[in-house]
């Protein structure tokens, strides 16, 4: 096995145009398991925790741009006011070890359905910066994952960054596990509230071969919310809207049965969570809502 | 594919392709450090290995607990088998190979990590910490006395990665309160569950600074 | 002879911090431990070492057509392939029935029975020879049900069929009945040990022909009589030595690498080093049983017992391991600490094709707790009654009649330990706004902010025997020396009884300095040399290896009044030792014993049993089959999010009697390290098969509590002494284990109002899903 270590971007591109079958490594908890556990064998290793440029984020237009290689610790610590729904599912990744290493570019790149960062990157509409010797594109992160550990890029492209807005509104991300921490997802859930379009995004994590949108759900609370004009004057939702829209977005799974968990329980901790999540957004929504006119009475 | 894309390839070619006898990469960060041989138990281990690693095994150096070491891995070795099997550094214990148990804990660059998970070629210019870098001669470091004084393990099996996690805790400044110690040192995992008293610890341990 | 010694040998322990019994000195291998130089079994390295790896069987039931190892052989770098033919012995281990092949023969039973050995310069090598040896297997249909196996029912297995062992148990009126009944199902989950370190261990060819062996494991002796059988070896060729153990809880009360290793020395004449990964690890030793529990308690309208009907089956799986003492156990304490005047219990112990269990911490008497405590709850439920106040008015007492008929002749004091755990303060229910998540059930996942949120309170007590029983000739042998090193009196102990992490290392510091009077206390490495200190399991070695190595100091005191005896011109009578002094009833302090001692050394070695117990009658099992009891009791308080079917333990206090508490310190480690290992199999824990094959081999998917999983515990422990024990101890290792999971399922109960009659409860099961 080669192992290559690139200084810059432009040169890991070089490298993964030339040898696509190079597989990149970053943090490594993806990847060294699959290594550890003769899962994988590599014909070659690319090295891109040298890359200082992967590493940073930075404004970008309206959006914040996210190096693929700056780990979760960074992301909570530095950008947890900016981007709460991504903060807090870094916070249930792994342990505070593996936060220290672990990047959302590996979650991407390992485009397991599991991965915690999924379900926030598709509620906040994120788009996916990937990058070859052809050029730059942004895939849009519902555009992304295609099925089990698989995900929209070509073999000779590398992950740059993943551009997010900085939250205008409350974000919310939830999990399920069987432990109080290190803790794979039995199924997760990410809601956020893009006021400024009059809709909410919504997502659903570990309970289908890929994380997915909940489509139907966020149609049906776009339509409640417009229709009742609660973006402008906020009032606290209907019991029946959040059950409804828990309901809704639990339908957007396909789970499995496996040995986390049924596909019945999650189908069922979904609606939960879906209904809580988007109960706690929206009650922050509401609280921010008053201070403002309060403060502009 | 255009032509033009010819620089680029020669330019990993020279400077990036870490693979046996392309030691390039590494050869300034060798001269960086001085550097200490490897134990006589190691080079004994390599000259077993050779016959079958000799062909991808590549030369680098590590530099742990103050001092560069030379050795030859394949790009596949963990840091933790680098430092277990071959640099002679077997305080850092193997629990999991997966990252779930936390008993392969070091500092890398004062940060700590689970060295199952990361390999040794990634980590040559890096500063490593391991639990046999902590005490200095007979003084042990505060976070090893506060472990014996509240005995904070039974089997011994985790303590390596709890000390290491520890001391990390403590310089990150997450021991304001006990939940603080726990959730911080929730990667860790105790089979004996001598949690009680490895909070403890951390928490004595955290109120000592070190001169 | 060995050839050479290896690198990191155990060496002695000399760390010797002052501390008689009931006090809590430090380790003397804390030191060591926290530096990182304790030397563990994975850390043994030689000289021209070789690695050992194991082929293992993909298939849960199969037979062998036929083994080809030529490719795997020319494998550049492999010393040797080994298969059932090379082993020169007997073919055949086992703790009790020898009944397990070292390498499968032209059948295996489990998946991940040893089939091939290979020995190579590296481990990788290794691998790659054992994916070149060709097994063709004709792939077999499974045993896996437990009970299908109790009744003849299914392919036998072994010669005698799949009955491991039945013991019934018949005590007073078999026809009586009651005007209170309520019946139970229960079932409770395989579970792991995942002890932190896995197997490993380094054998070294002896130049004599025999072999030296490093390891870390349970019971020296037992492995050695074993390991020659296989090598077809005297004993005297097969030394061992106990290397640094990460952690056992009986899951190295069986062989794993011992042989196997032993076998690759001998042929390829070089040390061999074998070390499981955590996946083989799973493979590599036996799991607690996982068992169906069908009861059905008779009382009277005001909660008095008047009968317990049981029938408890074990799943033993593919070999016998300990399942015979795991039966016995389960049946003789099947109905609990309890006064039942009349109970018919019948338990068995079978073969399948699901992986082999055997020893955990608890053996056998937690799966019959956790029935025999959710069957009280329900009794306390059908006649009103408060789930403690049940309990104690049934709570056996000092002179109550076990089952088997044996009388409990010291200490039992259940009601007591209720009634402490009863009296504790209550947690406050947090409910301050904003929430700390990390208080609430799911913790930093964010699950809720208190939404479905209900505290539950649950109580249980369990009873465990001490020691080995039903006539098993359980013995410890402690060797004691004492002289003058450099002018400073010194002892040095020496016993072949394995410190696991459990502290016996410090426990026998203690009474040598309490016996001797003699401050520096080194501990010798424990092996073979000497003779057998019996297994580290069963609540043991402080009762029989701390009463072997009391004994040795009187055989070395009266030795050394002798001494003065003879060199002072003293009567030897009314002497005694305090501060290194010898002094005397009459006369006071009469010399140093540095003095008394000059050049000589007093060096002696004892054999010591507890008393005899008895077998019990196959028919009626009845016998006084146990040596003491233990009793512990908890009181679990959760919150449930019984919504997501998620739970926080949010305390969890317990109350023991230990009899005396050597090492207080060490008392509580072991109180708490029980009680987690009850909230693992309560919660979390479980080796999920499905048709034979484990589906969670790895520490992703079998989860052990953290940090954040384990509460607080506030803990209370007695100190009623047993007169028949050395200095009044009661083992501590095991009862809280056995009582933490029951409470904890009982709290859950509380507040869900669901039966919950498996263990572990997992979420689907408060949710319905």
């Amino acid at each position: 096995m080669d192992f290559l270590i690139p200084s810059t971007f432009a040169e890991a591109l070089a490298i993964k145009a030339e040898r696509p079958e190079v597989v990149p490594i970053a943090g490594g908890t993806d990847v060294m398991v699959e290594l550890n556990f003769d899962h994988r064998r590599p014909t070659a290793l690319l090295d891109l925790t040298r890359i200082a440029e992967l590493t940073e984020w930075a404004p970008s237009e309206n959006l914040l741009r996210v190096g693929a290689g700056v780990p979760y610790v960074r992301i909570i610590d530095e950008l947890g006011d900016r981007l709460p729904g991504l903060a807090m599912a870094s916070r249930t990744v792994g342990s505070p070890q593996i936060r220290n290493r672990g990047t959302v570019g590996g979650n991407l790149g390992a485009a397991s359905p599991a991965g915690d960062t999924h379900p926030v990157l598709l509620a906040c509409d994120a788009q996916v910066e990937v990058a070859s010797v052809r050029g730059t594109r942004m895939i849009p992160a519902a555009e992304f994952y295609l099925g089990v550990k698989r995900n929209a890029l070509e073999p000779d492209e590398l992950i740059a960054a993943v551009h997010l807005a900085p939250a205008a509104a409350p974000q919310q991300f939830s999990k399920v596990g069987t432990r109080n921490a290190m803790v794979i997802a039995v199924c997760s859930f990410a809601v956020a509230l893009h006021p400024e379009q009059g809709r909410v995004g919504a997502a659903v994590g570990s309970a289908a071969p890929t994380p997915r949108r909940a489509l139907a759900a966020e149609e049906f609370l776009a339509g409640e919310l417009s229709d009742a004009g609660l973006w402008e004057s906020p009032k606290p939702l209907l019991d029946s809207v959040r059950r409804r829209f828990g309901e809704l977005a639990a339908e957007a799974a396909s789970p499995i049965d496996d040995v986390r968990g049924t596909a019945a329980y999650r189908r069922h901790a979904l609606a939960v969570l879906a209904r809580r999540t988007l109960g706690w957004a929206w009650q922050d929504y509401c609280g921010t809502g008053e201070t403002r006119s309060q403060s502009c009475a | 594919m255009p032509d033009n894309s010819e620089t680029p390839k020669q330019q990993h070619k020279r400077r990036t392709v870490l693979k046996a006898g392309g030691a390039a990469a590494i050869a300034g960060i060798a001269a960086a450090h001085s550097v200490t041989e490897a134990s006589a138990a190691t080079q004994a281990q390599d000259a077993a290995l050779a016959a079958d690693t000799e062909a991808s095994a590549v030369p680098i150096v590590l530099t742990v607990n103050g001092q560069a070491r030379q050795l030859r891995v394949e790009p596949r070795v963990t840091l933790l088998d680098a430092l277990r099997e071959r640099l002679d550094l077997t305080g850092t214990k193997k629990g999991c190979d997966r990252g779930e148990c936390g008993a392969c804990t070091v500092l890398v660059d004062g940060r700590r990590i689970k060295s199952c998970l990361t390999l040794a070629v990634m980590r040559q210019d890096c500063a490593i910490t391991t639990v046999e870098g902590l005490a200095k001669g007979d003084d042990l470091h505060p976070v090893q006395a506060a472990f014996i004084r509240h005995d904070a393990f039974q089997c011994g099996g985790c303590t390596s990665g709890q000390i290491m996690s520890a001391v990390a805790v403590i310089d990150e400044g997450h021991t304001g309160s006990t939940d603080e110690i726990r959730e911080w040192m929730s990667g860790n995992i105790c089979r004996c569950a001598a949690y009680p008293n490895i909070v403890a610890a951390v928490q004595d341990a955290a109120k000592e600074k070190r001169p | 002879m060995s050839k050479s010694a290896p690198v990191r040998t155990p060496t002695d322990l000399t760390s010797s911090v002052a501390g008689g019994i009931g006090a809590s000195p430090q380790r003397p291998d804390g030191n060591l431990k926290v530096r990182g130089e304790f030397a563990y079994a994975s850390d043994l390295w030689h000289e021209d070492m070789i690695w050992g790896a194991t082929l293992r069987s993909p298939h849960p039931y199969a037979r062998i057509r036929s083994i080809d190892i030529t490719e795997a052989l020319k494998v550049p770098g492999v010393y040797a392939v080994l298969t059932h033919s090379d082993v020169p012995g007997k073919n055949l281990y086992g703790l009790e029935h020898p009944d397990q092949p070292v390498l499968a023969v032209d059948v295996v039973r489990y998946q991940g029975e040893p089939v091939a050995l290979v020995g190579a310069d590296h481990p990788e090598t290794a691998r790659r020879a054992m994916e070149r040896i060709a097994v063709d297997y004709e792939v077999l249909e499974p045993v896996v049900d437990m009970e299908d196996a109790a009744h003849g029912r299914g392919t036998p297995l072994h010669p005698g069929g799949n009955l491991v062992r039945h013991v019934p148990i018949r005590h007073g009126d078999q026809q009586v009945t009651a005007e209170v009944v309520v019946t139970g199902e229960y079932e409770v989950g395989m579970q792991d040990q995942a002890f932190l370190g896995p197997e490993s261990g380094l054998a070294v060819p002896g130049e004599d022909g025999g072999i030296d062996l490093y390891v870390a494991t349970q019971w020296l002796h037992v492995d050695q009589k074993q390991v020659a059988q296989a090598l077809g070896l005297p004993l005297d060729k097969v030394r061992l030595t106990l290397s640094g153990v990460g952690g056992a809880f009986g899951g190295r009360e069986d062989l794993s690498m011992q042989v196997h290793a032993s076998l690759l020395a001998l042929h390829t004449g070089k040390p061999v080093k074998m070390v499981y990964n955590r996946l083989e690890s799973f493979y590599g030793h036996v799991h607690r049983h996982p068992a169906k529990l069908y009861y059905e308690h008779g009382a009277d309208r005001d909660g008095r017992l008047v009968y317990v009907k049981c029938r408890i089956y074990l799943d033993g799986g593919a070999y016998a391991s300990s399942t015979p003492a795991v039966v016995a156990n389960a049946a003789t304490l099947g109905v609990g600490p309890y006064d039942v005047p009349n109970a018919t219990v019948d338990c068995w112990g079978v073969y399948t094709n699901n992986p082999p269990c055997g020893a955990m911490r608890g053996f056998g008497a937690v799966q019959a707790g956790f029935a025999y405590e959710s069957q009280m709850d329900k009794l306390a439920a059908a006649v009103g009654l408060d789930p403690v106040e049940v309990r104690i008015r049934n709570a056996m007492h000092e002179g109550s009649l076990m089952p088997t008929g044996q009388v409990v002749d010291s200490a039992a004091p259940v009601a007591e330990l209720l009634r402490r755990v009863k009296d504790k303060p209550l947690p406050p229910v947090n409910r301050t706004e904003p929430v700390d998540i990390r208080e609430m059930p799911g913790g930093a996942s964010n699950t809720t902010h208190g939404e479905g949120v209900v505290r539950g309170i649950g109580y249980a007590v369990g009873i465990k025997n001490v020691c080995f029983s039903e006539g098993y000739d359980d013995f410890s042998t402690a060797r004691v020396r004492v002289q003058v090193i450099g002018g400073e009196l010194s002892a040095l102990a020496h016993t072949a009884a394995c410190e696991v992490g459990q502290g016996l290392v410090t426990i026998m510091q203690q009474i040598v300095r309490t016996e001797l009077g003699v401050e520096r206390v080194t501990i010798a490495p424990m092996d073979t040399t000497i003779g057998n200190g019996g297994s580290t399991s069963a609540s043991r070695q402080t009762y029989v290896t701390g009463g072997a190595v009391r004994s040795a100091c009187q055989t070395v005191r009266g030795r050394l009044f002798e001494l003065a005896a003879r060199k002072l011109g003293v009567d030897a009578v009314g002497l005694s030792l305090h501060g290194g002094k010898l002094v005397s009833d009459l006369h006071g302090v009469l010399a140093d014993l540095v003095d008394v001692l000059g050049d000589d050394v007093v060096d002696e070695t004892v054999e010591w049993r507890h008393r005899a117990t008895e077998s019990l009658d196959p028919v009626t099992g009845q016998g006084n089959a146990h040596v003491q009891y233990g009793f512990a009791a908890h009181r679990a308080v959760v919150d449930v999010d019984v919504e997501l079917g998620l739970v926080k333990v949010v305390e969890l206090d317990c109350a023991q009697d230990v009899g005396k508490a050597l090492n207080p310190e060490a008392v509580l480690g072991q109180i708490q390290g029980g009680s987690a290992q009850g909230l693992g199999l309560a919660v979390m824990e479980e080796i999920q098969t499905s048709g034979g094959k484990i589906r969670n081999p790895s520490f992703t998917d079998y989860l052990i509590p953290t940090v954040l999983d384990m509460p607080p515990m506030s803990i209370d422990v007695l100190e009623l002494a047993d007169p028949h024990a050395p200095y009044g101890i009661r083992g501590v290792g095991e009862p809280p284990t056995i009582s933490s999971t029951p409470a904890i399922v009982a709290a859950i109960r509380a507040a869900t109002g669901l039966a919950l009659t498996r263990a572990p409860v997992r979420p689907e099961h408060i949710t319905g899903t």
